[in-house]
């Protein structure tokens, strides 16, 4: 591996892993991050309560 | 409720949040695709067009989806043809929304298909049916027979070994899977799974990671392979070489790194919008995005970028990197090999094969949503009758893929038309909707309102300058490339050659060209609908 290679690795590496830090960091230290803060994962749609309640 | 009075969040729920949210983008494309477009690239040369079109257009676009979907959301709509709407007082407004209901809904119907590759293989690992020698013939005969890649039909007609040898089987249990949690509905379904799928598969990756790093140079007699060669093959950038300069200026290389941004962050494919259409006013999309974004590449760049390609070079040495890989032949041929040489292979090989169907399903079972929106505005169904509508779509579309099985031809079709093609076309049409039919200035104020973290302001004249710019650059690049550029090697041909001697192209575009026009009629129906509660809402108005 030259030079290069050790450069590039660390700075894709180390950038991508201080990027999800610095988020990591911030959600934690938001307020809230648990109502605020959503993913797709992690959204209840209206059609699924209204389904809940036809049933 | 001020913050004073907020009860005190567990740690748990913080993480359950970052979790799912970075489980939200982490698929295939993460431990697959990306490490063989690096190899294939130079390595370290691929990085540079990658990190570009990270930047410039894979965090922008996301910004943009999410804001563009909680605009939509506001004003009462939650599939992409209402968003459209809302955003673009034009009667074709809602009609370019297609693309985002298509693309998701038809890449689902092959990526179902891989899904259930993975789980075939991690199963097979498990029970101790993968061991099946030295020689990498043997893994590629298994796969083109497990696949049925000899002769259309034949992964349905003659499975290789009942059950465990049944691609079919596996691929039909993975739609019961998927549409059980999509049927059982979001919150219950997707977040219940996503909460034991990823710490899982994180956990997965970072014990194979360990195993790959340890490995040092275990072929006796080959002292040349071994880890530092192995990422150096990875990584390597010499800017003295010719080939650096030659990949670098290779318009393939940067269309590839903006493909696999896109597929890779889920931007362009529709499904972004449709989830933050049903986020509140005031919910936070701006840390929520880049959240999603860094776990992704995390997942992406730190763990699949130091897994397969070192230990590829490390049993197999450099000359295997020779011939050309793609995605595929790395995942499914090459790497069954390498774990057979590995001490802990058959353990290493059943969390590296179980990893990648955890990633799967978390990304596929939000591909469902955004079709699921339309057949509920468009017809006013029930959610568990759009499921089962959906359901029959898919399962034809599937059944489509799985039978013509020859060469993965009707795979590769719908992969280049709906997963390349489209998503360009998508991603293109969206980020000029947002910077300059939306405006810029309006968007940032939508992008703004409840975000956590304040997003520079040079990044408006990105998403209006510079991202659609490079877009339609290489769009036109790869357009030349594709279409009117001839091959060296007369095997490979062109998709105009392609579509003109193939029958299985030709079935497979036409099943294309049907599915747009069905859902074309749906946001007709739809367009009807909103139309009608318009004029209602106008007359009951004093």
């Amino acid at each position: 591996m030259n030079t290069g290679g050790w450069i590039v690795m660390i700075l894709a590496v180390g950038g991508v892993t201080g990027m999800l830090s610095w988020c990591i960091y911030k959600v934690v230290a938001t307020p809230g991050s648990t109502e605020h803060l959503h993913s797709t994962a992690d959204i209840e749609s209206p059609d699924i309560e209204e389904d809940e309640k036809l049933d | 409720m001020n913050q004073q009075n907020r009860p005190k969040e567990a740690w748990g729920s913080r993480l359950g949040v970052i979790l799912a949210v970075m489980g939200s983008a982490v698929g295939l494309g993460n431990f697959l695709r990306f490490p063989g477009l690096a190899a294939q690239y130079e390595g370290g040369a691929f990085m540079i067009p990658y990190f570009i079109s990270l930047l410039i257009l894979g965090l922008p676009l996301a910004w943009v989806e999410w804001s563009l979907g909680r605009y939509g959301g506001s004003h009462g709509y939650n599939s992409t043809p209402g968003i459209y709407r809302a955003v673009w007082k034009n009667p074709i407004a809602p009609y370019c929304g297609v693309l985002a209901i298509i693309i998701p809904v038809m890449i689902y119907m092959f990526y179902v298909y891989i899904e259930g590759w993975c789980l075939a293989y991690s199963l097979r690992y498990l029970f101790g049916q993968m061991n099946l020698g030295d020689k990498p013939q043997v893994y590629e005969n298994f796969f083109n027979n497990f696949v049925g890649m000899n002769k259309d039909g034949a992964a349905i007609l003659s499975p290789g070994g009942w059950p465990l040898g049944s691609a079919v089987l596996f691929t039909a249990a993975c739609f019961v899977i998927n549409f059980v949690l999509i049927y059982r509905g979001l919150a219950k379904g997707i977040e219940w799974f996503c909460r034991w799928a990823m710490p899982l598969l994180i956990i997965c990756a970072i014990v194979i990671l360990i195993r790959v790093l340890t490995l040092g140079a275990p072929i006796e007699g080959h002292p040349e392979q071994n880890l530092t060669n192995g990422l150096g093959y990875m990584w390597n950038l010499d800017v003295t070489k010719e080939a650096f300069w030659v990949s670098l200026c290779n318009p393939q290389m940067w269309l590839e790194a903006a493909g696999q941004i896109f597929f890779s962050l889920s931007v362009g494919f529709g499904i972004v919008i449709t989830y933050a259409s049903y986020m509140k006013k005031d919910d936070d999309i701006a840390l929520s995005s880049l959240t999603a974004s860094a776990g992704n590449e995390f997942c992406e760049v730190a763990l699949g970028g130091l897994i397969i390609v070192p230990a590829a070079f490390i049993f197999l040495g450099k000359e295997f990197f020779n011939k050309s890989h793609d995605a595929f032949s790395l995942g499914f041929k090459t790497l069954p090999n390498v774990f057979n040489q590995m001490p802990y292979g058959q353990a290493v090989g059943f969390l590296f094969f179980f990893l990648l169907f955890l990633a799967a399903v978390t990304s596929s079972l939000s591909m469902l949503q955004p079709a699921i929106a339309l057949l509920e505005e468009g017809l006013g169904l029930r959610r568990k009758a759009s499921v089962a509508i959906l359901g029959f779509i898919t399962a034809v579309g599937a059944a489509l893929v799985v039978y013509f099985s020859k060469n993965l031809l009707a795979l590769d079709t719908l992969n280049f038309w709906v997963g390349t093609f489209c998503i360009f076309v998508l991603a293109t049409f969206q980020v000029i909707l947002y910077g300059w039919v939306l405006g810029v200035d309006r968007g940032f104020e939508e992008l703004d309102r409840g975000a956590e973290i304040r997003i520079p302001r040079f990044v408006k004249f990105i998403i209006k300058y510079v991202s659609p710019t490079y877009l339609l650059v290489i769009f036109g690049l790869w357009i030349r490339q594709q279409f009117f550029t001839a091959s060296e090697d007369p095997e490979v041909l062109t998709w105009p050659q392609k579509i003109q001697q193939s029958s299985v192209v030709q079935i497979t575009l036409g099943f294309i060209v049907v599915v747009i026009i069905l859902f074309l009629l749906l946001i007709a129906q739809s367009v009807r609908r909103w139309r009608a509660a318009e004029r209602a809402e106008t007359e009951a108005a004093p």
